[in-house]
């Protein structure tokens, strides 16, 4: 465990304030699985927010399926609403080398043409890969690349970092 | 290195190839059920396809005739995005007399990835596996009367489906048992998902005793077989049957074995109808029955599709 402590809590909140002021009514919310999909349906309940946020997974689209193998949320894409023209505005909890955002966008795209496709992430560790960015950043931190930063829900609903070497 | 345990699988018990059902945790079989799911769902898409095996080339092998197992492997492996590529082996290089093993090392040489392989010999895939290449995988479309494991596969499907749960489950399979590659594989499947009640209906020529061994019923009453069953698997009457001491006439098995609806009313209400296909009308299933509200043998093919996929993007996903 490293020393650098993150407040989960804390940057939800910041993250809050962060989505209310980027959001548009004709907007939707997209969590990305697992994390961000928790994300977003807390950010969902907290902004009032009719119907149902969408959630996607990278699964299908990963570039390293011939190493890694399938992964086990391939089944996660629940998009409830049209994405032909739509509005996106992406959550994630941790944004590192941007290639999980490259694979579901063109997962996206697998569902139609949107408008428009934003990020929000609760931390940005640096170290991209692909020119990729998040519109809004609750912390922006610099993480060596072998240290695994995991956001955790508890029990109560509550979030929580985790900080570990990779193995 | 192939284990010397289970050749489908590698060291971490991951599934490299899939020869047969025989043999395969548990886990295993959910996982495909579960990616299954998924693939189902890439229908629903604007764009039906997904990028698993870009730039992947899957050789369909098909030494023994089928329509609907190849076309389907096809439509999965496409949707997948891996070229493919049907070879007519009839007329090929093993009608002049190339061993089986020289048509592989040559396939190879072109950069194969996969082989999706059906023969008439039971243990053609196993031999092929074990002598290609590290990275080359292979699924069994049906070897001799030993396998057909995507065909259990989609019947598991099939019967989650619609049922959700094995635990609680009487299946009943009918028909030509002891020649049966489906029957083998299902059995297989259904015993190792934990369904509490396999019967085996049939004629004792197609039906012999010793099938107890692998764990099932037998009955050689179609109303003892059908009584309370969740689930109907009709087996192909295969004509080439007939010819031999099997079987007095496919009338004979019709009026006794074939399902019509009064002998379908002896199981639950809510039982489904599944058939591995070519159905035979009128010999081991009544048009009305085939037809009917039980049956579920339209979307047991749709299903096939996405266990294909679900197969063939597991196994490329595992190294040796």
């Amino acid at each position: 465990m490293s020393t650098l402590r993150l407040d989960a809590e804390a940057l939800y909140g910041e993250l809050l304030a962060g989505v209310r002021s980027l959001l548009r009514p004709d907007m939707a919310l997209v969590g990305i699985w697992s994390g961000g999909a928790w994300l977003a349906e807390r950010l969902h309940a907290d902004l009032q927010r009719p119907g149902q946020p969408g959630v996607i997974t990278s699964a299908l689209h990963r570039d390293d399926y011939s190493a890694r193998g399938l992964a086990a949320s391939a089944d996660a894409t629940r998009l409830p609403f049209a994405i032909d023209g739509a509005r996106i505005l992406l959550i994630d909890d941790v944004l590192f080398t941007g290639r999980t955002v490259r694979a579901v966008i063109n997962e996206l795209y697998d569902f139609g043409r949107p408008h428009s496709v934003d990020l929000a992430v609760l931390v940005d560790r640096g170290g991209r890969e692909l020119p990729i960015q998040a519109s809004f950043a609750a912390a922006k931190v610099v993480l060596p690349a072998t240290q695994r930063l995991t956001l955790a829900r508890e029990s109560d609903g509550r979030f929580a970092f985790s900080l570990k070497d990779k193995s | 290195m192939l284990s010397r345990r289970n050749p489908q699988l590698n060291a971490h018990g991951e599934l490299i190839h899939l020869l047969s059902i025989e043999g395969l945790p548990r886990d295993v079989l959910v996982h495909i059920l579960d990616t299954a799911g998924t693939f189902l769902s890439v229908n629903d898409r604007e764009v039906k396809k997904v990028p698993l095996l870009r730039g992947k080339s899957v050789f369909n092998l098909f030494f023994e005739n089928s329509t609907r197992t190849r076309t389907t492997f096809e439509i999965a492996a496409k949707r997948l995005s891996a070229d493919v590529i049907n070879l007519d082996i009839a007329r090929s290089s093993t009608a002049k007399g190339e061993t089986l093993l020289d048509t592989i090392a040559n396939l190879s040489a072109m950069h194969a990835d996969m082989f999706v392989v059906r023969h008439s010999e039971s243990g053609a895939p196993h031999l092929i596996a074990r002598h290609c290449a590290p990275h080359v995988h292979v699924v069994n479309a049906g070897d001799g009367r030993h396998a057909h494991p995507t065909q259990g596969l989609l019947d598991m499907y099939a019967i989650r489906h619609y049922k959700r749960d094995f635990s609680q489950l009487t299946v009943a399979i009918v028909g030509d048992i002891v020649h049966s590659r489906v029957a083998r594989s299902d059995i297989h499947a259904l015993t190792t998902l934990g369904v509490p009640e396999v019967r085996v209906v049939g004629p004792r020529t197609l039906v012999p005793g010793d099938l107890r061994a692998m764990g099932v019923r037998v009955c050689h009453d179609m109303a003892e077989g059908m009584q309370g069953a969740d689930v109907i698997i009709m087996l192909r009457l295969q004509n080439e049957r007939m010819s031999g001491a099997m079987l007095p006439s496919a009338a004979e098995f019709a009026k006794t074995f074939g399902l019509t609806p009064d002998k379908l009313a002896l199981a639950r209400p809510d039982a489904i109808v599944m058939h591995p296909g070519p159905i035979n009308r009128g010999v081991e299933i009544d048009s009305s029955v085939a037809d009917g509200q039980a049956s579920v043998i339209l979307p047991q093919v749709t299903f096939g599709i996405a266990v294909r996929m679900a197969v063939m993007s597991i196994i490329a996903g595992n190294e040796a």
